[in-house]
């Protein structure tokens, strides 16, 4: 693999890393408060297909950005009243979620455009397109940091750099404000956050509407900045890779970064390569596949640190009477 | 407050969720220019009215009546098995291996071989998780889902790879041979001049299927084990304390689990295509959990939920065919059902229950 090859690998890893990278925070914020969040792929695939059904009829991305999230929200808001107001379970009405958006998205689709279960394809403002940092052009001369400044650095869509850019943020509400203090007590001892007299109901649907503003950008990134327009079941288990993501980096937002960064590099190298040669043996393509879900059950197996997940995760909140 | 009587919690509460659901599907047809009405009339026909309907109705039953017990035994060890699409899978290997490379002189000893195959596959790939959440304390949900993917990945390989004939483009095993094909419902039941279940898939297997009901029902409510099962759903730290070991009982729930979904790929693989494809669950395994949820996770419940969504599923594809309404109508039709049945459960429970304790205070 020569260098210029390996920019465009890293390349690659980028733009598949952000929607794990978005959807891999908005389970953070929804586990962090005690709310086990497996609807993150159906809230992608909603909030993909309405922003690009949006985009693809007024032309505009940002319309076509907010109906996604308001998409992925309106899942969320369903999510909420059934594991929080009604106290159900929070598993199964995240099956349900993803069943949901795979079902209404394809019924839509075919009832507005009538083709297949896709949109249209999006053009000129219906995307969202490469923003060339300054001096991308100038530098790209430079050896070794010209390339990588102007190749990998730059030349990515505004999500990309939204989702970078929400990692310090995400660290910054969690550890550093009131609300992340009682965000984070939620999910470990909700009882004690209402002795407090802090309304853990209010929190919890805080965080949950988070999530879903958070899915909403990645499925809206998935159908109008890495691909034009939406098809059917786009987002083919990405939902998942983010949820063995947040495991992997057992609920810390750095270390979600790096995890996305990881698990995107995995898909691109299987992108671009099909089985890979080591000599002695192929590596398949299907194991590189596999490989975010093997590394993620072995974490959580604890043989290689253990994943201690938020401690009230999972467990609906009856206030003491 | 008095809890409302049995029957009305095991009728009356999915009845009306059901009923929920049914409502929102006939908003959602309405909602993309279709008539409710005359769509429920088209799947009732074409499901229902004629023998090749009911042939497709009872081949789709027969899967999630397999996977539908699966999710229902692990519900009863409260635990929540998603894997069942990849314990199918993996069903679909074993049922492959046994009938390629096993020269069977008849088919009810090749049956009997692959149905040994199958839910061996099966339990094996729920062992792993059942393990890991027995002795590690990993989420079964999340290990069942990532062993999801795994099979898929795996099977893939497999079939790419290792058994796919020579020179063959698509992803498949050959052709099973001729000893290990089951008789189908039209070779049962067809005389020399009615033929019925004119090319309908279902076959034998349905009739294994209900004997599982069967058996599933008198393992949990007629032998110890089926009591130490429920007794550590009910209460972990009580059967602890009854010498229940957690440890046995979460893995020996899940190997039974996951050998009842891997039996599933039977009617599929060595009924219906006769040789190993690609994706042969087609989501059989996730519609198990909308079964088990509306069946009460009791096998008669999970009898008639799976007939109910054989029925939609087969209706469906009717609807496909001749309305412009998709397939995917059923996908809503199935998220809506665990919605109300499994998640939203006490929206329907809690007014029901305050209905009776009403009718009880006016009684007295």
């Amino acid at each position: 693999m020569d260098f210029l090859t390996m920019i465009q690998v890293l390349d690659s890893t980028v733009r598949l890393a952000t929607p794990l990278l978005l959807a891999c925070l908005a389970g953070l914020f929804s586990e962090r408060a005690g709310i086990f969040d497996i609807g993150l792929e159906g809230k992608m695939l909603a909030a993909a297909f309405f922003s690009a059904a949006v985009a693809a009829m007024t032309g505009s991305v940002w319309l076509g950005l907010l109906a996604g999230i308001a998409a992925s929200m309106a899942l969320s808001g369903v999510h909420g009243l059934a594991s929080i107001t009604f106290r159900g379970n929070q598993l199964i009405s995240g099956v349900a979620i993803n069943f949901l958006a795979a079902g209404m998205t394809v019924l839509i689709a075919q009832d507005w455009f009538k083709q297949g279960g896709r949109t249209p394809s999006l053009m000129g403002g219906g995307r969202f397109n490469p923003i060339e940092l300054p001096f991308a052009e100038a530098l790209s001369g430079v050896p070794f940091l010209g390339p990588i400044y102007s190749e990998l650095i730059s030349g990515h869509t505004f999500l990309v750099y939204a989702a970078v850019v929400a990692v310090p943020f995400t660290w910054w509400l969690l550890y550093r404000t009131r609300f992340g203090l009682r965000l984070r007590a939620v999910g470990e001892n909700p009882a004690a956050v209402d002795t407090a007299g802090v309304s853990v109901v209010g929190l919890r649907f805080a965080a949950v509407a988070i999530c879903g503003v958070l899915c909403g950008i990645a499925g809206a990134y998935l159908a109008t900045g890495l691909q034009a327009g939406f098809v059917k079941d786009m987002t083919a288990g990405r939902g998942f890779i983010a949820l063995a993501a947040l495991i992997f980096a057992k609920w810390r937002p750095w270390y979600a970064l790096s995890a996305c960064l990881l698990f995107g590099f995995l898909q691109a190298i299987a992108l671009r390569y099909q089985n890979i040669d080591l000599g002695a043996f192929t590596l398949p393509v299907q194991f590189m596949d596999a490989l975010p879900y093997i590394l993620t059950v072995v974490i959580l197996a604890g043989f290689v640190g253990k994943a201690v997940p938020p401690r009230a995760g999972g467990e609906p909140y009856v206030k003491e009477r | 407050m008095e809890k409302m009587p049995a029957w009305a919690d095991a009728v009356l509460v999915p009845l009306f969720s059901l009923l929920l659901a049914a409502l929102l599907s006939a908003l959602v047809i309405i909602g993309i220019g279709e008539d409710p009405v005359a769509a429920f009339k088209l799947m009732v026909e074409g499901a229902l009215m004629r023998s090749a309907g009911w042939g497709y109705t009872l081949y789709y039953a027969t899967n999630f009546m397999f996977t539908g017990l699966a999710v229902a035994v692990a519900f009863h060890a409260r635990l929540f098995n998603i894997g069942g699409e990849g314990q199918a899978l993996l069903g679909g290997l074993g049922v492959a291996l046994a009938c390629l490379y096993i020269p069977w002189p008849h088919w009810t000893l090749a049956l009997l071989g692959s149905t040994i195959g199958a839910a061996l596959f099966g339990a094996a790939w729920a062992f792993v998780p059942a393990y890991l959440q027995a002795k590690r304390g990993s989420h079964i949900v999340i290990t069942t889902i990532m062993f999801n993917f795994i099979a898929a990945a795996l099977l893939n390989y497999v079939l790419v790879n290792l058994l796919r004939p020579a020179g063959a483009m698509d992803p498949a095993t050959a052709k099973f041979p001729e000893a290990t094909h089951l008789p189908t419902f039209r070779d049962m039941f067809s005389t020399a001049d009615t033929i019925l279940f004119r090319g309908a898939p279902a076959n034998v297997t349905f009739f294994l299927a209900v004997l599982a009901c069967v058996l599933v029902w008198f393992l949990m409510w007629r032998t110890r084990l089926g009591y130490e099962i429920r007794a550590f759903g009910h209460s972990e730290s009580g059967a602890r304390y009854a010498g229940i070991s957690p440890v046995k009982i979460t893995v020996i729930a899940m190997l039974i689990s996951g050998g009842l979904a891997g039996l599933m790929a039977l009617n599929t693989t060595q009924g219906e295509s006769e040789r190993l494809i690609l994706n042969m669950t087609e989501g059989a395994g996730f519609i198990g959990i909308a079964v088990a949820l509306m069946g009460r996770s009791h096998p008669a419940g999970v009898f008639l939920a799976a007939i109910l969504f054989g029925f939609l599923y087969q209706g469906g594809a009717e609807l496909a065919l001749w309305t412009n309404i998709p397939r995917e109508l059923i996908v809503v039709i199935q998220a809506l059902v665990i919605l109300f049945t499994g998640a939203l459960d006490n929206m329907v429970r809690m007014p029901l229950e305050k209905l009776f304790a009403m009718l009880r205070k006016g009684d007295v």
